[in-house]
């Protein structure tokens, strides 16, 4: 006997496109004529692209480290943050400021983070939301544990993780994904697909057609979409979370965008990427396709454009102030390296504070 | 005979023994047209092609666990980790299989696998990149942990760690990857693993030290000269096993012994040295071991690391208190 048991498919979803119309002979979702909450979406977007000019500027005068730029993830990033409830749980990796501003992360908090002092990492947004993610897609478990403690609990929460094209290559988002469906979790698992790990492009991670087809493989109901656009990649999201809210389990989106920056500001991708592919790239990136479907609507122009530049400068500014001073002004003190080691400090520790205490490092903070 | 850098040295090394031994495969995220975060793989691909530079998908239990299938079969693959912060995933395969399956098929099979890493800290890295990890490995039976600290040594010790029939972790200190430059000559001659180098000799104090903190040791050792102390200087360089005979001949000297290292104090490699001079020093020391080392703490971020980071102050304090018994 001979018979297929199992054959899966994974669908795409864009509703707008690189110029900004919407997709002929689809049904757009609700948002796509929610004008007013597009703008402020929209506004959002605008902010953390200045932010992010901004940050690498300071970098580049030697007023941050190294820094992991968002440039071309707005749209994703928004729509993950938005489609949240606050009393969701957030596992970022590293460059997901968008969302996380929307959630009430402070853009001083950012700059703490990558400007070397570790108070970023205490954020001003959600206090249960994880901190930064690092070590590539160990988030995706600590999501997962953090859905199965809403399930334990019966809390009605949902836990959001967000891994690279290059994560999802990890064991840990692969364990996600099973566990998630082993144990019906209220999990949303995000791949931003931006085609690059540092050097190593998208189809050097694996030879598969998609990587939300990894969710399938796990059982979970996945999709791809264009991540670029704001509206697809929100309405991706909002189907996931009520999915999860209401008990029907995980699911896996993966979002297709473009890491149009370098990896990090200590990353030159002038060296293993060709720069068409990088001016192809800027063509679909995703606030302009916004920006010129809302000047369609007639919601927006170019005086409101200037308006919002001028308005995100400022309010940059205010963080990048907030940020300096602080670490100028109120920079963390010696024991700070202690005293977050333990609830109650080790007598070892303390032996060790007083040594740390009599020998400051002379030559002033990098 | 060109000046290089110590990370220059790690290129070289890794292009002589591939050159001369085709079984050699370079490992890792970005070391293949990107040249590794470091450069230590530059141009390697460009000279040995796909199929011996090899670039991973981000997936370290991949890499190390692959590493351990080729070395089984006849291959001998030199592989990177990003940072010495993303290999704590490879713990399983390298303590579990790497470092014990000649031991497991009683010789029938073994693992000459390298595990290279970018080391340490000092250089203002993000978060999970500045660990000092070293005695999460020298811990481990069946498994060698080689640290360099110059260009020269670099070289011949990354070249017996490829050749050497057993797998080495070599973790390379990249807060001195571009601090000095040496002349090495690419001969193609190993420096034996396992040995103390001593790098100054001295008869008042020994200072024992190994990686980037050479460079803090040297320093204090200078500073020591001038206040009328004597001190001996020495690169453990193989962190375990460690060469007890050469620290221990020097104390037997010195009557006195000051360990340096950036880890962490608790159970840190200075620990075992502490142990050894205990038990088989303790006759010729006039004054108690001590440990100057990073402390107890996970490692600051960038803006607060160098008060973690033992300074040449701490060590030259830490060599006159040992002045101050006898």
């Amino acid at each position: 006997m001979a018979a297929t048991i199992a054959s899966f498919k994974v669908d795409y979803f864009r509703f707008l496109d690189p110029e900004g119309r919407l997709v002929d002979g689809v049904q757009v979702p609700a948002l796509a004529r929610d004008v007013k909450q597009l703008v402020s979406l929209y506004k959002l977007m605008t902010l953390t692209r200045v932010f992010d000019k901004k940050a690498v500027a300071l970098q580049r005068t030697g007023k941050l480290g190294t820094y992991a730029s968002c440039l071309g993830h707005e749209a994703a990033h928004v729509a993950i943050g938005s489609a949240m409830r606050e009393e969701d749980c957030f596992a970022p990796m590293y460059r997901e400021y968008a969302a996380q501003f929307y959630r009430g992360v402070k853009m001083s908090d950012v700059l703490m983070y990558w400007g070397g002092d570790e108070r970023g990492n205490d954020f001003a947004g959600p206090k249960h939301d994880f901190p930064w993610c690092v070590p590539i897609a160990t988030q995706c478990l600590h999501a997962a544990g953090a859905a199965m403690a809403y399930k334990l609990h019966g809390q009605p929460r949902v836990a959001v993780s967000v891994v690279g094209d290059g994560g999802s290559s990890k064991g840990d988002f692969l364990e996600a994904i099973n566990a998630a469906s082993a144990y019906k979790l209220p999990l949303v698992l995000v791949i931003v697909n931006n085609q690059w790990a540092i050097s190593v492009p998208r189809d050097k991670q694996n030879n598969a057609r998609t990587l939300a087809q990894k969710g399938i493989a796990g059982g979970l109901p996945s999709v791809q979409v264009d991540g670029n656009d704001l509206i697809a990649a929100r309405w991706a999201m909002d189907k996931a979370i009520a999915a999860a809210r209401e008990g029907r389990g995980a699911s896996v989106i993966e979002m297709m965008t473009y890491r149009l920056s370098d990896h990090t500001t200590a990353d030159d991708a002038r060296r293993y990427r060709e720069q068409d592919e990088v001016d192809t790239a800027w063509k679909h990136e995703p606030l302009l396709r916004l920006r010129s479907y809302l000047v369609d609507q007639g919601a927006w122009d170019q005086v409101k454009e200037e308006e919002l530049l001028g308005e995100c400068a400022e309010r940059v500014q205010g963080a990048v102030d907030e940020y300096l001073d602080r670490v100028t002004n109120d920079p963390q003190p010696i024991d700070a390296m202690f005293a977050y080691m333990f609830k109650n400090l080790p007598h070892h520790l303390e032996e060790q504070r007083e040594i740390a205490r009599r020998f400051p490092h002379k030559g002033g903070h990098h | 005979m060109a000046e290089i850098t110590l990370v220059e040295a790690v290129t070289l090394a890794l292009a002589h023994e591939m050159e001369q031994d085709p079984t050699v495969v370079v490992m890792g995220e970005d070391v293949g047209v990107n040249g590794g975060v470091f450069r230590a793989t530059a141009g390697l691909n460009a000279r040995f092609g796909d199929e011996r530079v090899i670039d991973t998908p981000l997936a370290e239990v991949m890499i190390a666990g692959m590493a351990v299938g080729m070395a089984a079969q006849g291959m001998k693959p030199v592989v990177e980790a990003q940072f010495e912060g993303f290999m704590y995933p490879m713990v399983d395969h390298i303590v579990n299989h790497a470092a014990r399956l000649r031991h497991r098929t009683r010789g029938r099979m073994s693992c000459p696998a390298v595990f290279r890493a970018p080391w340490g800290g000092g250089i203002h890295a993000p978060e999970h990149h500045s660990d000092s990890n070293e005695a999460t490995w020298a811990h481990f039976p069946g498994v060698r942990t080689v640290i360099p600290s110059s260009p020269s040594r670099a070289y011949g010790l990354l070249l017996a760690a490829i050749r050497d029939p057993d797998p080495v972790v070599f973790l390379e200190p990249k807060r001195i990857y571009r601090w000095q430059r040496e002349e090495v000559e690419d001969n193609g001659e190993e420096l034996p693993l396992d040995v103390c180098f001593v790098l100054r000799d001295g008869t008042d104090v020994t200072l024992v030290t190994w990686g980037a903190m050479v460079k803090e040791t040297m320093e204090a050792a200078l500073e020591l000269e001038q206040q009328g102390v004597s001190a001996e200087v020495i690169d453990v360089a193989t962190v375990a096993p460690i060469d007890m005979e050469t620290i221990l001949e020097s104390v037997e000297k010195t009557g006195r012994c000051v360990i340096v290292h950036e880890a962490p104090k608790h159970c840190g490699v200075g620990a075992e040295i502490a142990a050894g001079l205990a038990d088989a020093g303790i006759l010729h020391l006039v004054a108690p071991v001590k440990r100057v080392t990073g402390y107890d703490t996970v490692m600051p971020l960038y803006r607060s690391e160098m008060n973690y980071m033992p300074s040449t102050e701490r060590i030259v304090h830490a060599a006159k208190e040992t002045l101050e018994y006898a």
